[in-house]
């Protein structure tokens, strides 16, 4: 959401229960988010609309009043096409444009190469349908437009979400109360690490390390001196390792032997790393991997400090139990380390660490533990003690005088890396089931009378082509790798189109099906569209 | 749509002889809280649209023929309400009657026994409770067995044990609709639960009472939150209890965030001897309103995996050995 | 929404039959890539669960599948609402059952002749307390029928496909029952030739607010219970912001009632013409007939007149060339007391079980799908046409000043002519049950109003029959009810008989009335000398006092009068 300034969701939850229309693309959010979903269902019953853009007629897609089955890895086309079409009908919200945006001429020029015909070509969407849907996003008095995974885990991560801002500028739909861009995050502090500068590119509150201004405000504080440069993304760091140009790794509560798309590569980095630490609070794959092993507290239940959630509300976590054996929580092993490094920190309590954070970040400074603790949690920006946070963003693209106007950053559609060949035929995407998370780790741990394990869910027109019944274990091959899984026959999937839950590693590991191309902007992997065929036993 | 909020107007109204001044919209409960009187309350919640089924929050208003119900009535210009008259105690006083006589009201809240002392409530008056049924799930509506008059009908009935993370006794259902609405259309939209049946054979069910597993439950714990006599139980403390270790003395409650997903879910964990016993999350907290999933409610066993069980540990392992 | 199904499949006769009464929520418009949902057809879910049962004789978890799926609406949701209705049954089932009356008036002895069968079920009264005994025939996969003067040999013949012809009951006619009986209630010209549609045509010159100044001159007050003024019940509802509805209440369950069946199997065009004006008169486009379902004939003839209404331009979208629309659907209830209570109905009409709601807000503020509604009882409605072709003020003049008019009594049990009496206001009792050939001597004790209303003894000999002169001596008309009973008559087997009622009928949904009416029921059981006066003392007045809807607040004033009467 760079386009807008710091990123994050810009409207909070309780807007989308009050807006008049529900854009929800690519996102299961009732099984991923159920609580989000709790929000949104409330919006339906004040009255909203809902159109879903999903490949699958998802658990959430079941709610809409329109479900709008695209193909996988085509949301760009769609988004430019709506465009077209909004500009077409003279829907889109000239003044605002006018005023609070830039780069419109070039994105309209870019958006009339996608007619309806084309469109619908690309993304299997009726052009009726997608002239609906645009009309009825730009019509609306308000509306939210939210997206999770099925947007972001694509080589075209970044310019996905840029082709959805763009809508937003393009009818006035970000800015205001009840309309705003709704990006879910996955885990329970992405949002905030982020915020605090674990990306390559930033400092904690947004700043860009490349800024010399922002580090020498850093390095005054901290009586250090900071890289100048930018630094690897993930993805970028197992080409680095696959290179041989990356020789040591500090890993701390992240399992990328298994969660990383195309694991298979994933493990082979890890292992001719020189030297690999991995910090959690399991011994996980990649621990398994590792030359050292720092048993880590589950820092939600057994140490203490904040997380910053989707609607960038500040909240804090507070031990509840005493972490197991050795394991200490990770500001007493980080100091630690620096300790052993040879720079004493002494042992900052989370707190402190806080109120430094808040000293350096004006979006933060307001946010007190006191204040945090009596408000339940504060939604960023708040710049001092008497600022009760911010409920949306951007409300300035409203004011008379705009001074930052938002760029329109025209994109182009590109299909998904794996390509849909005669010998891979069948589009494969991933997700959640709702008691499942991510590799299973966390989620494996309670008995779930939900769970039913990893299936290939497949359509009952593609089971019957292909001689399968239901619960017919079969093996699903794509160009990197293949595993074999049981067949759930979904009434509610597309012929041509299979889905994989991925929480159950032990059973299916079904990244090593997925394809590691990805994203050069936010270096986020294409988990959401593979190419594989399936064979009988 | 937008988020103006102009503050509503002032009505002013007599509460036992007391002016008291509440934004239009209030109910009488607000408004008898807002001056610090308390009422009984057993199907009202503060996140649930009011159903004013239980009548134990009955309030006399001028000019009505009939008590009415504090928790949904809202107040009127002018309203004249008493709620400690002749009339509101009697009523009040039948009505905890009638529920202690059919239900097991052994674990509701001790303010609820207190109001039941406060009035003299002797359920015992309408004789020895019945023994339980077991065929409560099956009755027909407008048929029932013809009472002797030996003993008084109660819904007695065997515990429903089905699933690995929460059980239903529904011999302490005061039928308060409660879950009904939070599983319904008021928070989690499953509908894995109605109500079913009609007058008193009226009771909590799955589609033709099948167990939970094989309904639309999807282990939210919603309903559990809201059940206001533990008639729905976590399996952790029906298990504890049914050993004798359910020690809520010895429980502490944290507060902290879900570490599943971004939603940023406020839990409340309650912790008996460095073992999360129950989960759940604040009433009045925007992100939750006291609801969460089945990953937030039940998915805490990862940080409690250990080498050395501890008597908790091994009584939880037991009862799920053995289901 | 993200439904889960049980998992059965639904037979094709199921699905046909719920087909053939309701919409698809969900459209496939193009297989794979768009989907549509509709969420306002929760509506279809009692004609849905009304289809299967009629059709195959229970509902099964593959017809609650099918429903669930084409509706959209959880499994759950309707097994709790199929299970809310005694007609419904959720197990399996003869295809044909035989309801037999064991109430008030036709008392236990055809049941008890016909033992414990598994087509044989214990019934409430069937309002045809008239003609008793009497049976309700449920027949899977064709009409129903009703039995009256039932012998066991009749009904197991009808049990066999054997059913006899009916005879119409005694009827003493006024001006509202001028033409039941004496103009054939399915001819719309034969209605029409015996001033049918007169008052339609007039009111629509008229227009509605004259319509309405001439209700509340007339000083019509509703005959469902409550007495509560017509014309400002209208006033009311017309005064809201649309869309608005009108219903009439046909529900008739109170024992001992049978009026409004009779007035609908002898005259339905009145009814249809009535709520026709109502509609225009309050603004609404749609009226819906709730009808018990144990009224079959009253049902088809009803359809029939709507039928022929619609295609004589009498109903749909241009009113007798008023311009205005206005149409009317009959529901079906399927066995619910509770569901003629005004906003229990709204919820049995709107797919959810049959719970009254709290007032206020009222009806005619928030009533069905939450908007404004006028509900009036059949015989209400009947009256309306009356007023507009004499004018509000003559009919004021007649009856009493309080209760102008005449009233319909069903006059049963023990008199020589039983039946619907229509009467002028002010008539006694004594004149009443006199001209329905009862000899008072004879009569011990009398049950006024119905279930819900109180029994009498000689001392209300002399009491006009009006709502004031009722209300000065303590009682109610009701529904108009005057059952007499004989030296004979097990009194309390009466009194427990509709202590039974109450516990059965009871939605459920409030304490005092829920677990209330056990209480009475087994402490009327207990009493073998005599019942504990302070505990249903106590009960009665919690149950007046702290229940949700006028069920449970009369649910003890039978008792509590027979208390009275030294009959407990
Ligand atoms: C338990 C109960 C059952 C009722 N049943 C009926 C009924 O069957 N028919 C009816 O007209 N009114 C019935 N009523 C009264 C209705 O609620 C409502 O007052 C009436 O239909 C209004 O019509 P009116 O004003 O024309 O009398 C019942 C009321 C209660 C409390
Ligand atoms: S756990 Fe959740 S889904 Fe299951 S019955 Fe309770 S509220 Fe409904
Ligand atoms: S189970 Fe609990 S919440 Fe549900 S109706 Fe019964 S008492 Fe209320
Ligand atoms: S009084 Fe009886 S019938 Fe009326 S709402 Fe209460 S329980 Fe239901
Ligand atoms: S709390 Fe008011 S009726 Fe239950
Ligand atoms: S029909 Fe049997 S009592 Fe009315």
């Amino acid at each position: 959401m760079t386009v807008l300034g710091a990123g994050g969701g810009t409207s909070s939850y309780e807007e989308i229960e009050n807006t008049d229309l529900i854009l929800l693309w690519g996102s299961n959010a009732r099984n991923a988010h159920p609580i989000f979903f709790h929000h949104l269902l409330k919006g339906l019953r004040n009255g909203a609309r809902m159109y879903a853009v999903d490949p699958r007629r998802s658990e959430s897609a079941q709610w809409a009043d329109v479900w709008l089955g695209i193909d996988v890895g085509s949301d760009i086309a769609l988004a430019n096409a709506m465009a077209k079409v909004i500009i077409d009908e003279g829907l889109h919200d000239r003044e605002f444009i006018e005023r609070a945006t830039t780069g419109f001429d070039a994105y309209a020029e870019k958006v009339s190469e996608y007619d309806l015909a084309r469109a619908e070509q690309i993304t299997g969407v009726p052009a009726d349908a997608i002239r609906e849907v645009a009309i009825a996003y730009a019509t609306a008095p308000t509306a939210q437009l939210c997206w999770t995974l099925g947007i972001t885990e694509h080589h075209t991560a970044s310019d996905n979400v840029l082709a959805l801002i763009s809508l937003a500028l393009l009818t006035g739909h970000v800015g205001r109360y009840g309309s705003g861009l709704v990006p879910i995050r996955g885990q329970n502090n992405v949002q905030g690490g982020g915020d605090m500068g674990a990306l390559p590119n930033r400092l904690p509150g947004f700043y860009d390390v490349e800024d010399p201004e922002a580090r020498a405000k850093f390095e005054a504080a901290w009586n250090a001196s900071i890289p100048p440069k930018r630094g690897w993304h993930l993805t970028q760091m197992f080409e680095a390792m696959a290179a041989g140009k990356l020789r040591g790794l500090y890993v701390i509560g992240e399992n990328p032997a298994q969660s990383e798309a195309d694991a298979v590569h994933a493990v082979e980095a890890l292992r001719s790393l020189d030297f690999l630490v991995v910090q959690d609070i399991f011994m996980t794959a990649t621990a398994e991997l590792a030359d050292v092993v720092f048993p880590a507290a589950a820092d939600w239940v057994e140490g203490e400090g904040t997380v910053t959630s989707s609607e960038r509300r500040v909240q804090r976590v507070r031990p509840a139990l005493r972490p197991p054996g050795e394991a200490r929580t990770d500001i007493a092993i980080i100091s630690g380390l620096a300790r052993a490094m040879g720079v004493d920190w002494g042992d900052p309590t989370a707190e402190e660490i806080w109120d430094e954070l808040r000293s350096l970040s004006p979006a933060h400074a307001g946010m007190s533990y006191r204040r945090l603790e009596e408000l339940g949690g504060i939604q960023w920006p708040c710049p001092d003690e008497n600022h009760p946070g911010t409920k949306f963003l951007h409300a300035r693209l409203w004011e008379e005088e705009v001074k930052d106007p938002a760029p329109f950053i025209p994109v182009d559609w590109v299909p998904p890396v794996d390509t849909l060949t005669d010998e891979y035929p069948i589009r494969l995407t991933t997700g959640r089931h709702l008691d499942g998370y991510n590799t299973g780790v966390q989620s494996s741990g309670f008995d779930s009378p939900l769970r039913t394990g990893t299936t290939l869910d497949i359509s009952p027109e593609d089971a019957e082509r292909l001689g399968i019944v239901d619960g017919e274990v079969v093996r699903v091959v794509s160009r990197r790798a293949s595993v074999t899984a049981p067949v759930r026959i979904d009434p509610e999937m597309r012929p041509g189109l299979t889905f994989m839950a991925i929480h159950y590693p032990e059973q299916v590991d079904v990244n090593k099906l997925t394809i590691e191309a990805w994203d050069p902007k936010s270096g986020t992997a294409e988990f959401k569209a593979t190419a594989i065929r399936i064979e009988k036993l | 749509m937008t988020a103006e909020t102009t503050s509503p107007a002032l009505v002013t109204l007599e509460i036992d002889g007391r002016d008291v001044a509440v934004p239009e919209g209030s109910t009488i409960l607000d408004a008898c809280r807002r001056i610090g009187s308390d009422q009984p309350t057993m199907c009202w919640a503060s996140t649930l649209t009011p159903v004013n089924v239980c009548r134990v929050c009955v309030v006399e208003v001028e000019g009505s023929r009939a008590l009415v119900p504090s928790c949904s009535r809202r107040v009127e210009e002018g309203m004249v309400v008493r709620t400690d008259s002749e009339a509101v105690r009697h009523a009040r006083k039948v009505v905890f009657e009638l529920l202690a006589s059919a239900v097991d009201l052994s674990l509701v809240d001790d303010s609820i026994r207190a109001w039941m002392a406060e009035y003299g409530c002797e359920p015992e008056r309408f004789g020895p409770a019945a023994p339980p049924s077991d065929d409560r799930d099956r009755r027909q509506a407008g048929h029932h067995r013809r009472p002797t008059g030996e003993t008084a009908e109660t819904v007695h009935q065997p515990v429903k044990v089905d699933n690995p993370l929460y059980v239903r006794d529904y011999s302490k259902c005061i039928l308060c609709y409660k879950c009904v609405q939070a599983c319904g259309p008021e928070a989690q939209n499953t509908f894995a639960i109605s109500v079913a049946g009609r007058g008193f054979d009226a009771r909590i069910s799955t589609e033709f009472d099948v167990p939970l597993p094989q309904s639309a439950c999807v282990y939210c714990g919603n309903c559990i939150a809201v059940c206001p006599t533990e008639a729905l139980m976590f399996r952790s403390e029906y298990e504890l209890r049914q050993a004798g270790m359910w020690d809520p003395d010895r429980q502490e409650v944290v507060t902290t965030i879900c570490s599943y997903c971004g939603v940023g879910c406020n839990l409340e964990l309650h912790v008996q001897d460095n073992r999360i016993v129950k989960v759940t999350s604040p009433d009045d907290h925007s992100v939750t309103r006291g609801n969460l999933c089945i990953k937030g409610r039940f998915g805490y066993e990862y940080v409690q995996e250990s080498d050395e069980p501890t008597p908790i540990d091994e009584v939880l392992a037991r009862a799920r050995a053995d289901s | 929404m993200d439904l889960k199904l049980i998992g059965a499949e639904a037979t094709e006769a199921e699905k046909a039959a719920i087909a053939s009464a309701v919409p698809e929520a969900l459209t496939v418009e193009v297989p794979g890539r768009v989907v549509r949902i509709r969420r306002d057809l929760r509506h279809y879910l009692l004609p849905a669960i009304d289809a299967v049962q009629s059709a195959v004789g229970w509902v099964s978890p593959g017809a609650v599948d099918e429903i669930a799926r084409r509706l959209q609406v959880p499994p759950a949701e309707v097994y709790g609402v199929a299970s809310f209705y005694a007609l419904v049954s959720t197990e399996p089932r003869p295809p044909t059952v035989a309801h037999v009356c064991n109430d008030i008036a036709c008392g236990p002895d055809l049941a008890a002749a016909l033992g414990d069968r598994d087509d044989v079920v214990e019934s409430p009264c069937l309002g045809q307390c008239d003609r008793r005994p009497a049976v309700f025939l449920q027949r899977a996969g064709t009409d129903d029928v009703v039995l009256a003067h039932a012998t066991p040999d009749a009904v197991l013949a009808a049990l066999d496909g054997d059913v006899g012809d009916d005879t119409p009951g005694f009827v003493s006619p006024g001006p509202l029952l001028a033409r039941v009986g004496n103009v054939d209630p399915s001819s719309l010209p034969d209605y029409r030739a015996a001033g049918g549609y007169e008052a339609l045509a007039k009111a629509i010159e008229m227009g509605p607010e004259a319509v309405i100044d001439e209700i509340v001159a007339s000083n019509l007050r509703g005959r469902g219970g409550a007495a509560f003024p017509t014309g400002l019940k209208w006033r009311g509802a017309a005064g809201q912001p649309g869309p608005r509805y009108v219903i009439c209440n046909a529900d008739e369950s109170e024992p001992g009632t049978f009026k409004d069946r009779v007035v609908m199997e002898g005259d339905p065009f009145a009814v249809v013409e009535a709520l026709t004006i109502a509609g225009l008169t309050v603004g609404a486009e749609q009226g819906y007939i709730y009808i018990r379902g144990e009224y079959p004939l009253a049902q088809r003839r009803l359809a029939h007149a709507i039928a022929e209404a619609r295609r004589a331009g009498l109903l749909g979208d241009d009113v007798m060339g008023s311009g205005e629309r206005f149409d009317i659907e009959i529901r079906r209830g399927q066995g619910a007391y509770i569901c003629g209570e005004e906003t229990a109905l709204f919820a049995s009409i709107e797919g959810y079980r049959g719970e009254p709601r709290q007032k206020p807000p009222f009806p005619t503020v928030a009533g069905l799908f939450g908007r404004p509604t006028v509900v009036n009882n059949v015989e209400t409605l009947i009256n309306v046409p009356r007023i507009l072709l004499e004018g509000g003020a003559a009919y004021a003049a007649t009856g009493t000043e309080d209760s102008p008019g005449t009233r319909l009594f069903c006059l049963s049990g023990n008199v020589a002519r039983p039946g619907v009496y229509e009467l002028e206001s002010g008539t006694t009792l004594r004149e009443a049950v006199e001209a329905a050939g009862g000899v008072p001597e004879e009569i011990p004790y009398l049950l006024l109003g119905g279930a819900a209303g109180s029994l009498v003894g000689s001392d209300h000999w002399g009491m006009p029959l009006t709502f004031e002169d009722s209300r000065a001596a303590g009682v109610t008309l009701g529904s108009g009810v005057i059952m007499a009973f004989s030296a004979s008559t097990d009194m309390r087997e009466v009194v427990r008989r509709i202590a039974q009622f109450f516990r059965d009928e009871s939605c459920g949904q409030c304490v005092p009335c829920r677990i209330g009416t056990v209480r009475v029921e087994e402490a009327i059981a207990r009493a073998n000398g005599a019942v504990d006066r302070r505990l249903i003392d106590d009960l009665d007045r919690a149950m007046k006092a702290a229940s949700i809807c006028g069920l449970g607040h009369t649910a003890s004033s039978v008792v509590k009068s027979a208390i009275e009467l030294g009959i407990l």
